[in-house]
């Protein structure tokens, strides 16, 4: 087990991309943390680097003590959870599983009982002799999963390893991959561009934008105080309002018309990013502010409430015993849970 | 190259060694020898050669012989490939359609490919025996006084019925991969669409084939050219004489028979460039197959 | 019913539907039948024929019906010694076959497993240099460079030898490009799982991608030695000792010993006995390896 840490990690291709600009983060030993972000936003590629199948270009990375950037992959003493699995098609599930133990010299002996170890974890006792065909996608899964865990790694990567399971079976494996985590406390890097599982999997989230990181923190801390408009708008479903209001004489005003009542930030630009997450706002209030409801959609837990506010889209969820109409509602916009961004750097003021 | 390919050097170099050295021996040294010598002349008694320019280039074109084989070759090539892709089109779409015996079917069809050109071109001897040959003497109940080896039309239609009967085979079975590969859903989206057979065989099959099509359209020009040089040789018994023969059987006559090294060299020479324009249409071909799939 | 049958014959504008299908179906058949007895029939006569003397096949040509020399024939096509210098029998002729066809066979897949791996597993400078100078040679055909090949054959005194027959054969990127194709198919993430795993390029080679390989190897093995065994025009050339022929190459002879007007029956039996072991290993690999072969044949020019 072993802290991980990066420093001005950077990946630049031969043709000038910049696929991961500097990073820098300290892993501490035994957490997991997530690397979120859409598609194409380097994060796939900053997990390689760790891993060693993809060259770092500049910086130094580190687990435990070493600094790890000219070691081969086998020698990192990692483990890596593939999206497709990649088990090898023609080898029984022990021998999957047994693969790197083989190659690293271990006894027969050792192997066997490393595998049987592993198979009772994940409840793959018997399927041991079958091969990978013969299994449904759950239990492939944790085929790649026991691959993973038989080596004893200092550190677990995975690389979207839910992303091709039913929605059932990936809430399910969220949880056990989860609690697999933390029984062992490896320290583990995980990839997703599902932001609920970045929510529920992470002790902290690293979110990711072409190729920069735009913000490091726990899950509270990210859904409570993005530190920029994509964050705001990446985290959280459905995700933050965010109008643009013009500052007029000390007042933000939304739509030429419609004054909110909030006490804005002190800045010297003329517009600012109102954020709201739909949950935060609430139904109900003085009429100062009017949504003009134009579709409900019912969750059964809640309703979502989709409309415009001074000519911008603008959603509100509410509770399953609260009523709604389609037509204008007031709202209410609470001041202590208003985000405020900068309007062109989208940065958080 | 996969993304997170080995770093190692030696390797690589090692496992290429072979292949790349058989290559230059047996395939970039004679090539390019052909094109030199295309421009010498060579003494008949193997002493020396003289640099002649194109003038071996210059004498084909103007001889008769050569553009007579030429167009031989062209109306055999033509003819060889459109009588194989019809009549293996043909039962290939029925193969596809039957349910019973479809698998002997599709045995009995294939099996020639396996048997080799000259050994073909012999069981074609055979049956077009000038005497007694089944094949001879039904054409001669036709009113066709047909003599293989004899009369220069006779020899050319054995060694067409000959090389379409050993190419069938190989037509077959691509076309009925490319039949088979077909989505049952377009299939069923036709058969919807459209209540005639024929219809849907035109403007749905026919076009979604046309990739296999095209393909095996330079595979058979291709075999038609040189693969057939077994049929060919044994049809005519080694002794063309005033017999039919391509380009490629000119080449191998007049290099080994004739020991005309610098006519033969010029005749490799073109077809070289012929296989070099084929092989161009063929990856156009190859690019356009991909917006296909 | 009957009525209602005819009536449907009579009426083709509004066909009862099982009807219709039942007559396609046997035009159908009728087609595939046709087909399948063009295929068969020729082989299928002259194995009839090999059962009749000599003299009989010298006047009356390929015929139907069953007499008892086939064994004769076949016995005498094997075992007896033919050629201008008695050197060689059908025996000899068809171990230089299997030499050829096994030969060749492996030494293309062996060869060109190892390029492809290089070229596409490796992060190679020049790989994709290397992959064109080896995809180049299949533009020129064997018969189009026949006179320069056979010289170098001459010059490396490799005439007259298994290695001057098999290896010029092999210069061919056939088989590279096929595994190219495959070795590209093969997902990824498996190279990436097994470095982890700490395989390094031999062992990946040898526990991950030949096993995967299993099927292809087979397709392309099948196809090759169909290729090899068939081959006509270089052995005609790189082999002018009668004990090198193969049964392929024997062909050229027999045709030109049945040409030759001598006082002798010219031994037609035996001839066709001969074409018919020629004819045989290919067939029936090609036959009881049908889908792997299809497979095989399909997939490697695509």
């Amino acid at each position: 087990m072993a802290q991980v840490t990066l420093d001005r990690v950077r990946k630049t291709y031969p043709n000038g991309f910049e696929a991961v600009q500097p990073c820098s983060v300290e892993i501490p030993d035994g957490e997991l943390v997530v690397l979120v972000g859409p598609s194409g936003c380097g994060k796939s590629t900053l997990l390689r680097m760790i891993a060693g199948l993809e060259d770092i270009t500049d910086g130094a990375l580190s687990i435990g003590t070493d600094v790890v950037n000219d070691k081969d992959p086998a020698d990192r003493n990692i483990a890596m959870v593939f999206q497709n699995y990649a088990l090898y098609p023609h080898m029984s599930v022990a021998k999957n599983m047994g693969y790197g133990l083989k190659n690293r010299g271990a006894s027969k002996a050792e192997i066997d009982a490393k595998v049987q170890e592993a198979a009772r974890i994940l409840n793959l006792g018997d399927y041991l002799d079958r091969r990978p065909s013969q299994l449904s996608g759950g239990q492939r899964q944790r085929v790649a999963m026991g691959r993973a865990i038989v080596r004893d790694p200092e550190l677990f990567l995975f690389d979207e390893p839910l992303s091709n399971l039913d929605a059932k079976l990936r809430n399910q494996m969220r949880i056990e991959i989860r609690a697999l985590q933390q029984r062992l406390g490896v320290t583990s890097v995980y990839v997703t561009h599902d932001q609920v599982e970045a929510m529920t999997m992470a002790d902290r989230i690293i979110v990711l934008n072409a190729g920069r990181v735009e913000q490091i923190g726990t899950p509270t801390e990210i859904y409570e105080r993005p530190a920029s408009t994509f964050v705001a708008g990446f985290m959280g479903a459905p995700p933050m309002n965010l109008m643009t209001a013009a500052l007029v004489s000390g007042q933000l005003q939304v739509g030429g018309e419609t004054k909110l009542p909030l006490t804005p930030p002190a800045v010297a630009t003329d517009e600012v990013l109102v954020g709201y997450r739909p949950e935060d706002v609430r139904l109900g209030g003085d009429g100062s502010v009017v949504l003009d409801v134009q579709i409900i959609e019912e969750l059964g837990a809640n309703r979502l409430l989709h409309g415009q506010l001074g000519g911008q889209a603008f959603s509100i969820s509410i509770g399953k015993d609260e009523q709604a109409q389609v037509g204008p509602q007031p709202i209410t916009l609470p001041q202590d849970r208003v985000h405020f961004f900068h309007p062109e750097r989208g940065t958080r003021l | 190259m996969k993304r997170a390919g080995f770093t190692t050097v030696w390797l690589p170099v090692a496992l290429l060694l072979p292949q790349l050295m058989i290559i230059a021996i047996f395939f970039y040294w004679p090539a390019a020898w052909a094109v030199q010598s295309s421009f010498y002349l060579q003494d008949p008694f193997g002493f020396g050669s003289t640099f002649v320019g194109v003038e071996n280039y210059t004498d084909l074109m103007a001889n008769s012989e050569y553009g007579k084989v030429a167009r031989f070759t062209v109306i055999y090539t033509a003819l060889v490939t459109f009588f194989s892709l019809a009549i293996a089109l043909l039962l290939a779409v029925k193969a596809d359609k039957v349910i019973k015996g479809a698998k002997s079917y599709r045995t009995l069809l294939m099996w020639v490919y396996a048997i080799a050109p000259p050994v073909a071109g012999f069981l074609g001897l055979m049956f077009f025996d000038q005497r007694n040959g089944p094949m001879t003497e039904m054409f001669q109940a036709l009113g066709w006084d047909f003599r293989l080896g004899a009369d220069y039309n006779s020899t050319a239609t054995a060694m067409v019925i000959v090389a379409v009967w050993k190419q069938i085979p190989v037509n077959f079975i691509f076309f009925l991969s490319g039949l088979q590969s077909i989505p049952k859903s377009v299939r069923e989206a036709a058969l919807i669409d459209n209540r005639s057979a024929s219809g849907r065989f035109w403007e749905v099959t026919f076009p979604l084939l046309a990739p296999t099509a095209f393909f095996l359209l330079i595979i058979n020009i291709t075999y038609a050219l040189f693969d057939t040089f077994g049929i060919i040789d044994t049809l005519v018994r080694s002794e063309p004489g005033n017999n039919p023969v391509t380009l490629v059987y000119k080449v191998f006559v007049d290099g080994f028979r004739g020991n005309d090294l610098g006519g033969s060299s010029a005749q490799s020479v073109i077809l070289m460039v012929l296989v070099l324009l084929l092989t161009v249409f063929q990856f156009r071909l190859i690019e356009r197959r991909i917006h296909y799939t | 019913m009957t009525d209602m049958t005819q009536a449907s014959i009579a009426t083709p504008a509004r066909p009862r539907r099982s009807k219709r299908f039942r007559w396609s179906q046997v035009f159908d058949h009728a087609i595939l039948c046709t087909g399948a007895f063009f295929m068969v029939f020729p082989v299928f006569l002259v194995l009839m024929t090999t059962s009749f003397e000599d003299a009989d096949i010298v006047r009356n040509g390929l015929q139907f019906g069953f007499e008892g020399q086939m064994l004769e024939n076949f016995e005498a096509a094997m075992f007896e010694a033919a050629g201008f210098s008695k050197a060689i029998t059908g025996t000899r002729m068809l171990m230089n076959s299997l030499i050829l066809g096994f030969g060749f066979a492996i030494g293309k897949i062996v060869i060109s497993m190892m390029a492809a791996y290089a070229i596409v597993y490796f992060r190679l400078r020049f790989a994709t240099f290397a992959f064109w100078i080896i995809f180049t040679t299949l533009l020129l055909p064997l018969e189009v460079r026949i006179l320069p090949s056979y010289e170098a054959i001459q010059s490396l005194g490799l005439a007259n030898t298994y290695s001057g027959l098999i290896i010029p054969l092999i210069a061919s990127a056939t088989g590279t490009f096929f595994f190219r194709q495959f070795f590209r198919s093969i997902p990824e993430e498996l190279v990436e799982a097994a470095r982890i795993d700490g395989a390094g390029p031999i062992k990946f080679f040898i526990d991950i991608l030949v096993p995967l390989s299993r099927t292809m190897i087979a397709a392309i093995f099948i196809i090759m030695f169909v290729y090899g065994w068939n081959q006509y025009l270089w052995p005609t050339l790189i082999t002018t000792d009668e004990g090198m022929f193969t049964l392929v190459r024997g062909i050229k002879q027999i045709v030109q010993v049945l040409s030759q007007t001598g006082a002798m029956i010219p031994e037609y039996g035996k001839a066709l006995a001969l074409s018919l072991i020629a004819m045989i290993p290919p067939v029936l690999i090609v036959i009881f390896f049908q889908s792997w072969f299809v497979k095989g044949l399909t997939e490697s020019d695509k």
